[in-house]
């Protein structure tokens, strides 16, 4: 007998994600992901001025913001033909590495760790053990004895309280939590100094780009000037907090996250060998090291890898619309030429389709549409994107610096390489690249610095800035990686207006239902054959979800070619 | 309320912290709302007196930028907020329950502290087709906002989703992109609008609530007036530039690299009421026009279909630096939260005129000089 689990609301993600799997002898046999929320992104663009495309599609997300504006200005430019100066092109990796350390951080303590830790036990652990636990993985000064022992006695006054809050109703005592109780009290202290120092890094945004969350970009650069005579630009005083939040990033990274990542890893390795899913991985590549045109010298590398085949890494062209294409057979959508087809971003349409149950509902239909989520494909493949595929493809494309942090952590777990694919490793190789990051980030900035002793601090190209100097009619792809994983934008642009706008997002490549041969999307994939020790209490499925970091409301999206809008709503 | 929880007092002091510490704490948060030094008193009484109020937060249609953006405060930093000052039971962003157990908390606290609660919705409500476009549980946000608002004391409309519709009410609204306060009467609301409104401004508006037990004085258009009203213009530090005619004519010019005023390139300042100019992002590090991008004008109804956002302003209405939305709105008064009746928000019906002039001009003008 299998029995149907519903997870609905997913929480501890972006959006609104519900999952629905069939449980047969304590393991998933079937899994469903669905995205229950949809706002019409794609249709509220068209007709608009292509310069403001970049504010609009960072309302997609507010939890990886900035991603989707610099796809959208990378969109632009490339229909427009306008090369960046150096400088912005800096300062956008520059944002593009605050934003990771942000949001890798965020994610790994405020939306993962409460599937792995276990507040409650942490109220048995011995302070001075914890304390000596702490010093022997990090040199981090916050670990005396009292320090954990002050902690220990505000979290049992909160848990006495009566009041658990954001704790409240959690799966504490689930068997399937295995931490020391020190461990677990290390965890909720690092869990509130991370939820502290996550407004820190983020000010790398708000000196270049105004705010954040929701930073301002510019096609054709970037608006903050450099005059290092002038209080009103960016400075010595500027660069000297852009340098400093980025070391004390570094030192959070290394002396926090990772020993952390490794202590906790190193109690489930068992989840080396759960949720590897697909077999299929791509990445679009990012930081850029000599201009977005050079993909060749991207620190994260672009490319597809098929089967699990390292030896392999195949080319991605964003352009050719006989690669990434999107089908809706069970999506709440539909094509004039029917369900079965596959659409390029540039060749797309669509019209809201909703044939699912009348809410309020107990299940969705999964064997006819059940998402708001379209399925993308790339050459009719599924792929998983994120942090793991842009790893995998980086050591497969031979990148060194990645193949020495991956074989080092490998190491010194002492796991098989094929505990990369899985839950465990998608969790890892996030914390991984956040490192490079940490590193990659201080060289831009040196770059940067150098560029202006140089006598260089141009910001923007204005050439193509007036829309009187623009083509009738052009097209674009820009490409990126959120935190999530590879995101691109398509656009038509068309008398100075935008004809038509598309956004293929990383959660879409991972949420996704089925396609139309039947072929499972990452999550749904990833979760066949997860043990579930209690049907009440599925904390394995959250385990395994959050390893995507899912981010729902930016994958759920539509477009219309012809701006046309048609409400079919069937089944009432 | 549970006469188990604790004081705001009490956890600090189980927390380690001294009473010195304690006054310093309702001093600055004094500070941030505003009040004069005699009204900290009464910080101080309120937060040694009061137990932890039952929070929900619920999220519709929405990107969670309030959510990063309340996490972004500086003071209080969230930690404190979450673990010390209220109880939030319900928010799909950071709670530890999901599916079953993430809606029985929910339901508990509607239960247990029946007009109690304090309801705080990220994200707007879509109306069409029976609302489908947006489910939770399998439940529609239209059906989510109406049972939970029924109970709430008070209800916080974050950001522009869900004080003015935001992005998906931009034109041509496809799902019916609906904000709080055109679905739900009879209710005290905040709006707080921003996409994403500043997190000190966040916690402000939960500070200010806590700390005096009522909502914060209002504008016409439901705003609080201690964040709200002044124009970002009138509040610029660049303002001495507009008065002095010396533009940026175009990015990253002699003039942007002096940090001249940006009104030419697109600066939406004068039609946007909101406090970037006075506390700043992050904790002050910066707001857009100092980083030498244009406000957008985030914080106001429609500013997506106000644009395009690179087209200057023709004229506004207003110039002095005198000028308040209080002055040209309705002022709603001040009352407290508990006991609390209906109430209504007049909307700023004269303001509103005079933006859309501003932006009818603004348009002529660019067809004219075209």
């Amino acid at each position: 007998m299998s029995n149907r689990i519903v997870v609905d609301p997913i929480t501890r993600i972006e959006g609104h994600l519900r999952i629905e799997v069939e449980v047969q002898n304590g393991k998933v046999v079937d899994a469903y992901s669905s995205g229950t929320m949809v706002r019409g992104f794609e249709l509220i663009l068209k007709g608009r001025d292509p310069r403001d495309a970049w504010a609009f599609t960072e309302r997609a997300c507010g939890v990886c913001t900035t991603v989707h504006a610099l796809a959208s200005v990378r969109t632009v430019e490339d229909a427009l033909n306008i090369t960046v100066p150096p400088n912005a092109e800096l300062v956008r990796n520059l944002m593009f590495c605050a934003q990771y350390l942000q949001d890798h951080v965020v994610h790994f303590y405020h939306l993962h760790a409460l599937d792995w830790v276990d507040v409650v036990s942490a109220l048995s652990a011995d302070p001075k053990k914890t304390s000596a636990l702490a010093q022997s993985i990090s040199n981090w000064p916050k670990s005396s004895p009292g320090y954990f022992s002050d902690l220990q006695k505000r979290l049992t006054t909160f848990v006495q309280s009566g009041q658990l809050g954001i704790f409240a109703n959690g799966y504490w005592g689930h068997k399937a939590f295995k931490l020391p109780a020190e461990v677990n009290l290390i965890g909720v202290a690092h869990y509130l100094e991370a939820l502290e120092w996550q407004k820190e890094i983020v000010k790398v945004h708000t000196i270049f780009g105004g705010k954040n969350p929701h930073p301002n970009y510019l096609v054709g650069g970037a608006a903050c000037a450099i005059n290092t005579d002038e209080a009103n630009a960016i400075n010595a005083e500027r660069l000297a907090m852009v340098a400093q939040l980025f070391k004390d990033a570094k030192t959070f990274v290394e002396q926090v996250y990772i020993p952390d990542l490794l202590a906790v890893a190193g109690f489930y390795k068992d989840w080396g060998a759960i949720g590897g899913g697909l077999t299929n991985y791509m990445a679009y590549g990012d930081l850029p090291t000599n201009g977005y045109a050079d993909v060749s010298k991207f620190k994260f590398p672009r490319g597809v890898i098929l089967n699990r085949d390292l030896s392999t890494v195949h080319e991605v062209d964003g352009k050719d619309v006989g690669q990434v294409q999107e089908y809706i057979k069970h999506s709440w959508y539909a094509y004039a030429d029917g369900d079965e087809a596959g659409k390029h971003p540039w060749d797309g349409e669509t019209k809201f389709n909703y044939t699912g149950p009348k809410p309020p509902y107990e299940f969705l239909n999964v064997d006819q549409k059940y998402s708001w989520l379209k399925t993308p494909r790339w050459k009719g493949n599924a792929m998983e994107v994120g942090p793991l595929a842009r790893l995998l493809v980086a050591y497969a494309s031979g990148n060194k610096e990645v193949q020495d942090i991956v074989n080092g952590t490998l190491k010194a777990l002492d796991v098989p390489v094929a505990a990369l694919f899985s839950t465990l490793g998608r969790t890892a190789a996030r914390g991984l690249e956040t490192q490079l990051i940490a590193n990659w980030s201080m060289e831009f900035y040196d770059q940067l610095v150098a560029n202006i002793k140089n006598g260089d601090s141009r910001m923007f190209n204005g050439k193509k800035w007036e829309p009187e100097t623009w083509p009738k009619e052009a097209k674009g792809v820009g490409m990126t990686e959120a935190p999530r994983g590879a995101l691109a934008h398509w656009i038509v642009i068309k008398d100075k207006k935008i004809d038509n706008y598309q956004l293929v997002v990383p959660s879409t490549w991972n949420a996704s239902p089925r396609d139309p041969e039947g072929k499972m999307s990452a999550y749904e994939a990833s979760l066949i054959g997860t043990p579930i020790a209690d049907p009440e209490k599925p904390l394995e499925i959250l385990r395994t979800v959050h390893s995507f970091d899912p981010c729902i409301a930016c994958a759920v999206h539509l477009y219309d070619e012809k701006g046309t809008y048609v409400h079919q709503i069937q089944t009432f | 309320m549970n006469d188990q929880t604790l004081t705001i007092y009490q956890q600090m002091l189980n927390k380690g912290y001294d009473r010195r510490d304690f006054l310093r704490f309702c001093g600055w948060m004094g500070a941030l709302i505003g009040v004069e030094a005699s009204g900290v008193g009464r910080i101080v009484h309120a937060l040694e007196t009061k137990p932890r109020t039952p929070v929900v937060w619920f999220h519709f249609q929405e990107c969670t930028c309030c959510s990063e953006s309340f996490i972004r405060s500086s003071h209080p930093i969230v930690g404190d907020i979450v673990l010390d000052k209220i109880s939030l039971d319900y928010t799909e962003t950071l709670q530890a329950a999901a599916g079953k157990q993430a809606e029985e908390a929910l339901h508990e606290t509607m239960k247990k502290y029946k007009g109690e609660y304090l309801m705080l919705v990220e994200g707007s409500v879509p109306t069409e087709e029976n609302g489908v476009y947006c489910c939770i549980a399998g439940r529609s946000a239209l059906d989510i906002v109406k049972e939970a608002a029924a109970d709430a004391k008070a209800i916080v409309a974050w950001g522009s989703c869900a004080s003015n519709g935001c992005i998906q009410a931009a034109n041509p609204n496809p799902t019916g992109a609906t904000p709080i306060h055109k679905i739900i009467s009879g209710k005290p609301i905040i709006n707080v609008p921003g996409c994403p409104p500043i997190g000190e401004v966040m916690a402000g508006t939960i500070v200010h609530l806590l700390a005096f037990d009522r909502i914060p004085q209002l504008d016409g258009l439901g705003r609080p007036k201690a964040f709200y009203s002044r124009r970002v213009h009138d509040t610029c530090y660049r303002r001495p530039n507009y008065d002095a005619g010396l533009f940026v004519e175009s990015f990253d010019d002699e003039n942007a690299k002096r940090g001249y005023c940006l009104y030419k390139v697109g600066c939406r300042g004068p039609v946007t009421y909101n406090s970037c100019g006075v506390i700043r992002w992050n904790n002050g590090v910066s707001y857009p026009i100092q980083s030498g991008h244009g406000c957008i004008g985030c914080s106001e109804a429609n500013f997506w279909d106000n644009g395009p956002f690179y087209q200057h302003l023709a004229s506004f209405p207003g110039f002095g630096i005198e000028t308040t939305a209080d002055k040209i709105g309705v002022a709603v008064g001040a009352a407290t939260l508990a006991g609390m009746a209906a109430h209504s928000i007049t909307t700023n019906i004269r303001k509103r005129r005079e933006i859309k002039e501003s932006i009818a001009n603004s348009k002529t003008d660019k067809e004219g000089g075209a």
